[in-house]
């Protein structure tokens, strides 16, 4: 009877474990399902918001040249040049560094003190709040740059394409750097060794077997720094200036997409003009999902 | 012959020296950043700057207490968002490497990584915001709820990985549970790497401003009411750093210290740890 008793009990527990088992089972199938979930949902709400002005500008949105919340015209051209002028100035700035970053850990001196010292300070780079960056631009580096533009002889703003330029090469290089420094650390040394055997002097090596063994990793890192450069709002915001006028030369006024977002979102009180705005948010995460896209497939292929 | 392998080593050294040159001149922005915001913002930091609100134009003094409650509020609420479903989310990726639903969210992570902070603000206004009529802290750990998933689940997930087999085999051949098995012997083992992994997300977060700034808004009163507009550190730096008087410039230097501070101890602390626990994040 005790017996009895006894296995009755026990298949009743491990029934029970069953049900719990399935329970987290289904769980974690959940949470997995509503990750996707909520990417599609931020997609579907930056679409269905932006039907308003989608309908009025249609494809004029993005070559219009005036934006003019006043008369109700919203182009976006202004603010997607601007959106590109400072990324890709960013991106000359920053590369020579990150590049040099990237070989110096990774081929010249990968261990020691200096070395880890610098590793250290360049992630830092990229702890530093953006907000933070900007407000330093806004009071270093705006009347730094006001000085260079008296002296090389256009209007004396500070503020502009150039200055958030600057700021934004800083903040992007740890991103190609700490992944140009891993995938130079992966190239075989029996490659380089090879090299060398052959009279070939340190820099011979490094242009004639660590680049372009590393190129696409490298250019993997480069498009991570894009991604970041494109989608930066804070630090632009402070010292771009904010006119949505087409920027005439890099040293004038202008705005981002990110930035003009940042500055108008709250103020729009037509439906049209929130709409307009919204759809400047659309064309961002598309381009930068886009960008952000294509460096993890050259990184995945480059490590398989 | 020898003049062109002299010119050879010579050209090796000029590029060597360059090198060095550019890697040693990208930290110098990270030290002046450092220098400057230490000198301008240290002689504010007292205790009255902690405890005391900010006070109008014109009169001096007054300190960060708003923002800091703010602050702390905000990123609690993300985090107790974040943590369970990033945890959750990683161990059912590392669970499952080959389904379709695998596939998927990890695109999803992904996408999620490379989204800018604006884009999270912009959707978590529509969400959170507008259908309940005002601006509110709960919305702004959200969108910063939204930012800190990837990075947990990443760490998770890549940590989880790691971990051998025959640690799994082992318990499921003593006739545990799959439950038991994930939660009493994978995650224990997994443990530093997810707490790095949190870590580090919350370092991201602290001093994000972007998706805050149609979500929790900003207010000028000490608030704890995470239904209403919340100050955040942040959003105090931005406002008053953009703001035209000097008063509000050196309330902002102030704060900018103690954020500054809170961000690099959370990462140096983080580093510290993983290398500690030879955790590869």
């Amino acid at each position: 009877m005790i017996t009895a008793a006894k296995t009755a009990r026990k298949k009743k527990s491990s029934l029970r474990q069953i049900r719990v088992e399935k329970i987290f089972r289904g769980g974690l199938v959940l949470t997995g399902l509503s990750l996707v979930i909520l990417v599609l949902a931020i997609m579907l709400t930056l679409v269905v918001q932006s039907v308003p002005a989608i309908k009025q500008m249609g494809a004029g949105f993005i070559w219009g040249k005036t934006w003019d919340p006043v008369r109700n015209i919203y182009g976006a051209f202004p603010f997607l040049l601007g959106t590109l002028l400072t990324s890709f100035m960013a991106l000359l700035i920053s590369i020579p560094f990150s590049i040099g970053v990237a070989i110096f850990l990774g081929e010249y001196y990968p261990n020691g003190w200096f070395a880890n010292l610098l590793k250290n300070l360049v992630e830092l780079i990229a702890a530093v709040p953006s907000v933070i960056y900007g407000f330093w631009g806004l009071a270093v580096l705006v009347p730094l740059v006001r000085t260079f533009e008296t002296k090389i002889g256009v209007a004396p703003v500070g503020v502009g394409i150039f200055t958030s330029s600057l700021i934004l090469a800083t903040m992007i290089i740890p991103y190609a750097a700490s992944l140009g420094r891993s995938v130079i650390q992966m190239v075989p040394s029996t490659l380089k060794e090879g090299a060398y055997a052959l009279g070939a002097t340190r820099w011979e090596v490094i242009r004639s077997v660590i680049i372009p063994y590393t190129k696409s990793g490298l250019f993997a890192g480069i498009l991570l720094s894009l991604g970041r450069a494109l989608g930066e709002t804070m630090a632009v915001t402070m010292v771009i200036g904010n006119t949505s006028l087409v920027p005439k030369s890099i040293f004038s006024p202008g705005n981002t997409m990110a930035s003009v977002i940042a500055n108008e979102f709250t103020e729009a009180d037509h439906p049209t003009y929130l709409a307009a705005l919204i759809e400047l948010g659309l064309v961002l995460f598309v381009v930068t999902v886009i960008i952000n896209m294509i460096g993890k497939k050259v990184i995945s292929r480059f490590t398989n | 012959m020898k003049t062109s392998l002299k010119f050879r080593i010579g050209k090796s050294g000029i590029f060597q020296a360059i090198t060095i040159f550019f890697s040693v001149a990208c930290i110098l922005p990270l030290l002046a950043i450092l220098y400057y915001i230490i000198k301008a913002g240290i002689q504010r930091i007292n205790w009255q700057f902690f405890v005391e609100l900010p006070k109008p134009v014109g009169e001096a003094g007054g300190g960060i207490a708003n923002a800091l409650v703010g602050s702390l509020l905000i990123i609690v609420v993300a985090a107790l968002i974040a943590i369970p479903v990033g945890i959750l989310c990683g161990i059912y990726l590392s669970e499952n490497k080959n389904s379709r639903l695998a596939y998927w969210s990890r695109l999803s992570v992904d996408i999620l990584q490379g989204i800018p902070s604006i884009v999270v603000g912009i959707v978590c206004y529509f969400w959170l915001v507008k259908p309940f009529g005002s601006f509110s802290a709960v919305s702004g750990s959200v969108a910063l709820a939204i930012m800190m998933l990837p990075i947990v689940i990443r760490s998770t997930e890549e940590t989880l990985r790691l971990l051998p087999d025959s640690l799994k085999e082992a318990a499921f051949a003593l006739g545990m549970p799959f439950h038991r098995v994930i939660l009493k012997v994978v995650v224990p083992c997994g443990i530093s790497g997810i707490l790095s992994g949190v870590m580090l997300s919350v370092a991201r977060i602290a001093g994000e401003t972007a998706p805050l700034l149609f979500t929790a808004f900003g207010n000028p009163y000490l608030s704890t009411n995470i239904g209403r507009p919340m100050q955040s550190l942040p959003l105090l730096i931005f406002n008053y750093a953009t703001s035209p008087y000097n008063d509000w410039h050196d309330l902002a230097w102030g704060a900018s210290v103690v954020l500054l501070a809170f961000v690099l101890f959370l990462n140096i602390f983080t580093k510290l740890m993983t290398s500690k626990w030879k955790v590869q994040l």
